[in-house]
């Protein structure tokens, strides 16, 4: 039987218990295999691997025993399905990636075994990390694990990396990762009530994460509090040969710059986030967030990003179109699916109709056209060239400012199915997060406040890139300010 | 910009993807929708603006060109639906 009290620890004290030996890597393991299990009904991981996770709970207390713990020895987490493990089913959540077991490790999730860390699974996503909502998954939807007080409706975790956010808030991981082409860390941390950072691109390694958009996608942490993603971006980041993408920075101790000082900092606010339509509450929250600065003793200034109406269009034609050369590699031939057919073509055409799902075909086909002689200069040039404009756009406000604030997505979680059917009305959840994944900053997502309907919000704030300390600082800050103590209606108990 | 029947099969045969007849109008309206959404990035004057094309690093790194990695038949066909011989098997493309 697991001890039910230790799921509720955060990373940082589930770490320093371990260090006091008040329980073992081997006891919070179990308590976490049985958290898994017993959110089955949320479908948030696809594989689990409790024997593996136990292996590795041994091994971290073995270390401990002969005083060679490692920084996360240890520490029980999830692992979204677009991170390569070896010889550990690799789905991305296509039909496609049938029975894939990648022959390698990803280097993230590499260095997070490195540093002692505890695999406890795999967890679900939209299918190649296409989608808003965690719905689109060949594995089936994965349900949010808070519900509107008096309504049994399902609702959707956010997306694409809803499973890592489920299973973190929830309390069946103790952190995750995710990975954010669009906003698929920041929105479903929002969604979940939990924290969510997208780091500066570049910063930690793509090398052996299914490539979605390369030019887009971040790998980062998904965590309970700011702390833990401070701890997991640490392990998590590094310069790496196999990425030519990769930054030659050093990586600094991230935890350090959470000093809980911002005073004199400059936070921008950006009038164009004011959206038409946006709800009062969304509003109110942000306006709250720009008085706890304030109350902080940081300095709130009015900026422009001129371009920001124009991010998602650009986002949605280079992200579809650097999907379409990526998936052009699931042919049925190395790896995954096939579908015999009389003739070579046959068989790409039929195996590739099977394997993806509707979303993934839409935007293989919108990249195709956008890529396609006669229309590559009109959609995918003009977009590169919209692109350098925002970029601009932030390069000059970083000029005044430390930091920006923002809302992280336009509402709280929807119910399942509730928006699926326009795929323009999912592609708008984008708004807030879009543009500075298009600039490559690292922006974090704080849970801040709860709707009117009694679901988690978040706050957003976006940094100058490779300056991930100061956007934790300033996220500790507010986390410190909101005081988010609200847990979902559905959390493992451990056991009972 | 609206996207007839055609244009969507043509696009279809060169992403490799097998589209029924019924599919054809209903991923045309789909397409065509969103393609006109973005249309409205021709509202903006990007003349004189250069694409971007890398996000952090001010320049791509070069490493030595020697062999680094290789030798991994086995690993690499494990994978693969149907393998021969240490080749993969794929329809016959030559008559």
């Amino acid at each position: 039987m697991s001890d039910p009290s230790l799921l509720a620890l955060t990373l940082a004290e589930a770490r320093d218990g371990l260090a006091r030996k008040s329980f073992s890597a081997r006891e919070l393991t179990v308590a976490y295999n049985d958290a898994v299990r017993e959110i089955e009904p949320l479908n948030a991981y696809i594989t689990p691997t409790p024997e593996r996770a136990l292996e590795m709970a041994d091994a971290a207390d073995h270390r401990r025993a002969k005083g060679e713990a490692l920084p996360l020895d240890g520490i029980p987490v999830a692992v979204k399905d677009v991170y390569c493990t070896k010889d550990v089913l690799t789905t991305a959540a296509s039909h496609i990636l049938d029975g894939f077991h990648p022959p390698y490790e990803s280097t993230v999730t590499q260095k997070l075994w490195q540093s002692g860390a505890v695999m406890l699974g795999k967890t679900n996503l939209d299918e190649f990390a296409m989608g808003s909502s965690s719905t689109t998954s060949y594995y089936g939807p994965v349900e949010n694990p808070w519900r509107r007080p008096g309504d049994n409706r399902p609702l959707v975790p956010g997306g694409s990396s809803g499973g890592s956010a489920a299973a973190v808030a929830a309390h069946a991981a103790l952190a995750a990762t995710g990975t954010d082409t669009g906003g698929s860390i920041r929105q479903p941390a929002s969604y979940c009530g939990i924290v969510g950072l997208k780091p500066t691109y570049g910063r930690c390694s793509r090398w052996g994460v299914v490539a979605f958009a390369s030019s887009l996608d971040h790998p980062g942490p998904m965590t309970r509090t700011v702390r833990d993603a401070a701890i997991m971006l640490r392990a998590m980041s590094g310069n790496d040969p196999r990425d030519s993408t990769s930054a030659p920075v050093a990586v600094p101790d991230f935890e350090a710059a959470l000093t809980g000082d911002i005073r004199g900092l400059r936070i921008g606010i950006p009038q164009e986030y004011r959206v038409d339509g946006m709800p009062a509450e969304i509003e109110a929250l942000w306006q709250q967030g720009i008085e706890w600065l304030r109350a902080a003793g940081a300095d709130p200034v009015e900026i422009r990003l001129p371009m920001t109406k124009y991010a998602l269009p650009t986002y949605y034609i280079i992200a579809p179109a650097e999907a379409s050369s990526n998936l052009a590699r699931y042919d049925g031939v190395r790896f995954g699916l096939r579908v015999e057919g009389n003739s070579l073509d046959e068989m790409y055409e039929l195996t590739r109709a099977a394997g993806f799902g509707a979303e993934v075909r839409r935007r293989v086909l919108i990249g195709t056209y956008v890529l396609s002689a006669g229309y590559y200069d009109a959609y995918y040039l003009k977009a590169q060239r919209v692109r350098t404009l925002i970029a601009r756009d932030f390069a000059a406000a970083f000029e005044r400012v430390d930091g920006i604030l923002t809302p992280p997505a336009p509402s709280a979680a929807f119910a399942i199915g509730a928006q699926s059917e326009d795929p323009i009305a999912m592609y708008l959840n984008d708004v807030f997060t879009v543009p500075c994944s298009l600039a490559g900053l690292p922006a974090i997502s704080v849970p801040a406040g709860l709707s009117l309907d009694g679901l988690p919000l978040g706050l957003q704030i976006i940094g100058r890139a490779f300056d991930e300390e100061t956007v934790l600082r300033i996220a500790d800050s507010l986390e410190r300010a909101a005081q988010f103590r609200h847990v979902p209606s559905f959390v493992a108990r451990g056991g009972q | 910009m609206a996207l007839d029947k055609a244009t969507v099969a043509h696009i279809a045969a060169l992403a490799r993807i097998k589209l029924s007849e019924a599919e054809l109008d209903p991923l045309a309206d789909e397409l065509s929708q969103i393609l006109t959404w973005m249309e409205q990035l021709d509202e903006v004057d990007t003349s004189g603006v250069a694409p971007m094309t890398n996000v952090a690093a001010k320049h791509l790194p070069m490493r030595e060109d020697r062999v680094t990695d290789g030798g991994r038949r086995e690993e690499i066909l494990a994978n693969a639906p149907r393998a021969a011989r240490g080749f993969f098997v794929v329809p016959k493309v030559v008559e």
